[in-house]
C-alpha cells in the first residue's frame, strides 16, 4: 500500500487534533455541573456561599451529616423496593404481550397495537387525578388504602407498559422465523418458542427495558409526590431530596452532598451497563 | 379459535391494565370534569362551567390558566428546536473522529439519565445569584450585570433551557445512530456532482435525518406539555410557579388545583384539555410529516 504524501498526512493529523479539541471542550462543559456538585458537597457551609471554588478544607463529614439529618436508609430502601418491583412487573407482563404483537398473526393486531402506542400520548396527570379520587374516597371501604403507600406506583407495572411493549416488539420482530420453525418441527408450541428462542435471544432488549424502567422509577418524582407526598414513611429519594432543599436551602454543601448520594447509583449503573442503554435507546428511535 | 384464546391470554395483562388504569379512570375524569368536586362532598354536576372558567367564557376567568398555557408554549417553542439543533450538531461532530467516539458518546449521554430532581437542584445551585459559579464568572466580565436567573421572571425560563440542554444526550445518541445509517454512496454521488459541504448537508444528511428529527420533535412536544419536575424544584415547593408566575407551567397549575386546592373537577377538565392539545399537536405533526419526513434509504 502506498503511503499518503507527507502534506496530506499532516493535514489529517491537524484535522484529528482539531476534532478532538472541540469534542473534549464539549465534554468538559457536560461534566462541569457534576464537578461543581462534587466540589460543593465537600465544602464547609460558609465556603459554599463564597466565590472560592476549591474545597478548603475538605469536609467529608457532610455525607455523614446528610445521613444524620434524614432517614436516608429508609428512603433508599423504599426507592429500591419501588424500582425493583416495578421493573420485575414490567418485564413479566410485557414479554408475553410483545410476543403476541410480533410473532403471532391475528386479525386486528395492527389496530390493537396502535391503541397501545396511542396510550404513550396520554398525559399521566389525566389518569392519576382519577386514581387519586378513587382511592382517596370512593374505594375507602375496600381498605386498599393506596394514598400514602407505594402500591399505586408498583402495581400498575404488572399490567403492561406501552413503551416497553413497543421496544420488545421491535426486537422480537428481528428474530428469524426459521428458529421458531425448528422448535415447531420438534413438536413445540408457542410457549416453548417464547421460552427457548425468543427470551434467550432477546436478552439485550429485555435488559434495556429493565434498565430503563429501573432508572425511570428511581428518578420518578411526580407520581411519588402525588401518592406519598404526605407520608414520610413511604417516601423515595427523589421526594426526600426535593424537601431537603426546602429545609436546607442555604446549606448548599449539604444539598449537593445529598444530590450526589442520590445520583451516584444511577451514574454507576449507567457506566456498568452503558452499552445496554445506548443500544436500547437506538432501538426506539431509528427503527419503526 | 384456540389461537385467539392464546393471544387473549398473552395480552391479558395489558387488557386488564388498560381497563383498570387507563380506560376507566379516563371515563371517570371526563365525568368529573363536568362537576364541582372537592373530595369532601359528592360531585355536583355543573355542566360546562369548568371549561368556561378555564377559557374565560361568560364572566369569570381563571387568570392563572392562560399564564400557565403561555409559559408551557414558551418552553416548547424554545426547548424543542434547541434540542434538535444542538442534538444534531453534537452528533455531527461525533461522526468526525475515527477513534474515541464511544467515550464521548457515553459522557454526553450520562446527564440525560441522571434524576431530574438532582440535576435541577445542581442547576439551581450553579445559577444562584449570589454564590453560584455562573454569576461569579459573569460578574468578572466588565460592564456585565449578571442576571438573577431563578430570582428574575425574565431569566427563570432561559435558565431552565440551559438545564434542558444539559440532558440532551439521548437525542445525541439517536442522531448519531441516524447519521451512521446514511449510505456512503449518497455522499459519493453528490460529491461527484461537485456539491460543497453545505449542499451535502442540505441534500443528503438533513433528509436522511428527518425520521429522527420527527421522533425527537414528537417526544419533545409531548414531554413539553407535561413539564413539571424541573419547574417544581426551581421555584421551590412553598410557592409554586415563582418567580412571579414565570415558572407556572400547565402541569404545575394542574397539580396545584388537583392536589393542593382539591378542585378535582376543574383539574380533570384541565387534564382533558391537555390530552386533547397533545393529540391535536401529534396529529398535526403526523399529517405534515408526509411532506418533510423521508423514509427509505438506510432507514427501515
Amino acid at each position: 500500500m502506498r503511503r499518503a504524501p507527507a502534506s496530506v498526512r499532516r493535514r489529517q493529523l491537524l484535522m484529528m487534533v482539531f476534532n478532538h479539541a472541540i469534542l473534549i471542550a464539549i465534554s468538559i462543559i457536560f461534566m462541569i455541573p457534576i464537578l461543581f456538585m462534587f466540589a460543593t458537597a465537600l465544602m464547609t457551609d460558609t465556603q459554599s456561599l463564597s466565590p472560592r471554588l476549591v474545597p478548603d478544607p475538605f469536609v467529608w463529614s457532610n455525607f455523614r451529616q446528610v445521613f444524620d439529618q434524614i432517614d436516608l436508609v429508609r428512603y433508599t430502601w423504599n426507592t429500591f423496593l419501588y424500582a425493583g418491583l416495578s421493573t420485575l412487573g414490567v418485564i413479566l407482563s410485557c414479554v408475553p404481550v410483545a410476543y403476541a404483537f410480533s410473532r403471532i398473526q391475528w386479525r386486528g393486531r395492527n389496530v390493537v397495537f396502535l391503541l397501545v402506542l396511542s396510550t404513550l400520548m396520554l398525559p399521566s396527570q389525566l389518569t392519576i387525578i382519577s386514581m387519586y379520587v378513587i382511592f382517596a374516597r370512593d374505594l375507602d371501604w375496600t381498605h386498599i388504602q393506596w394514598v400514602g403507600t407505594l402500591k399505586p406506583l408498583i402495581l400498575p407495572s404488572f399490567f403492561g407498559d406501552a413503551f416497553s411493549i413497543f421496544l420488545l416488539r421491535q426486537f422480537f420482530m428481528t428474530i428469524p422465523q426459521e428458529l421458531a420453525d425448528a422448535v415447531r418441527v420438534d413438536g413445540g408450541g408457542e410457549l416453548q418458542i417464547l421460552r427457548q428462542v425468543i427470551v434467550p435471544l432477546s436478552k439485550p432488549a429485555i435488559a434495556a427495558v429493565g434498565l430503563f424502567n429501573f432508572v425511570y422509577a428511581w428518578n420518578n418524582f411526580y407520581d411519588v409526590l402525588v401518592w406519598v407526598g404526605e407520608n414520610p414513611q413511604a417516601q423515595t429519594l427523589s421526594l426526600a431530596l426535593s424537601q431537603f432543599k426546602t429545609l436546607h436551602h442555604v446549606e448548599w454543601n449539604l444539598t449537593m452532598a445529598a444530590s450526589l448520594l442520590f445520583m451516584i447509583p444511577v451514574i454507576l449503573l449507567f457506566f456498568v451497563a452503558q452499552r445496554v442503554f445506548i443500544e436500547g435507546i437506538t432501538l426506539t428511535g431509528v427503527k419503526g | 379459535m384456540r389461537k385467539y384464546a392464546f393471544v387473549l391470554m398473552l395480552l391479558s395483562p395489558w387488557i386488564i391494565g388498560f381497563l383498570a388504569f387507563t380506560a376507566i379512570p379516563m371515563g371517570l375524569s371526563l365525568y368529573w370534569s363536568f362537576t364541582h368536586y372537592d373530595l369532601t362532598s359528592d360531585p355536583i354536576w355543573i355542566g360546562l362551567s369548568n371549561y368556561k372558567f378555564m377559557f374565560g367564557i361568560g364572566g369569570h376567568a381563571d387568570p392563572f390558566y392562560w399564564m400557565s398555557v403561555k409559559n408551557t408554549l414558551w418552553i416548547i417553542a424554545f426547548g424543542v428546536p434547541l434540542r434538535v439543533l444542538f442534538g444534531m450538531a453534537t452528533a455531527m461532530l461525533l461522526t468526525r473522529p475515527r477513534r474515541g467516539v464511544n467515550g464521548y458518546r457515553t459522557l454526553f449521554y450520562m446527564p440525560s439519565i441522571v434524576p431530574r430532581v438532582g440535576s435541577a437542584l445542581v442547576f439551581v445551585y450553579l445559577f444562584n445569584p449570589l454564590s453560584g459559579p455562573i454569576n461569579i464568572l459573569l460578574n468578572k466580565i466588565p460592564y456585565v450585570t449578571a442576571p438573577l436567573w431563578f430570582g428574575d421572571p425574565r431569566w427563570a425560563k432561559p435558565a431552565l433551557l440551559v438545564l434542558g440542554l444539559w440532558g440532551i444526550g439521548d437525542a445525541v445518541v439517536l442522531y448519531l445512530a441516524g447519521l451512521l445509517n446514511v449510505p456512503r454512496q449518497l455522499y459519493e454521488a453528490i460529491s461527484i456532482e461537485g456539491a460543497n459541504a453545505w449542499q451535502r448537508f442540505r441534500y443528503v444528511t438533513l433528509p436522511m435525518l428527518t425520521p429522527v428529527i420527527f421522533f425527537t420533535v414528537i417526544i419533545g412536544v409531548i414531554d413539553g406539555f407535561q413539564y413539571f419536575d424541573q419547574a417544581y424544584i426551581a421555584s421551590g415547593s412553598a410557592t409554586l410557579g415563582e418567580p412571579n408566575g414565570s415558572l407556572l407551567f400547565y402541569g404545575i397549575w394542574m397539580y396545584e388545583q388537583a392536589f393542593q386546592s382539591f378542585h378535582m373537577g376543574y383539574a380533570a377538565a384541565m387534564a382533558w384539555v391537555l390530552f386533547l392539545a397533545i393529540m391535536a399537536c401529534t396529529a398535526l405533526l403526523l399529517i405534515t410529516s408526509r411532506r418533510w419526513v423521508h423514509y427509505g434509504g438506510g432507514m427501515s
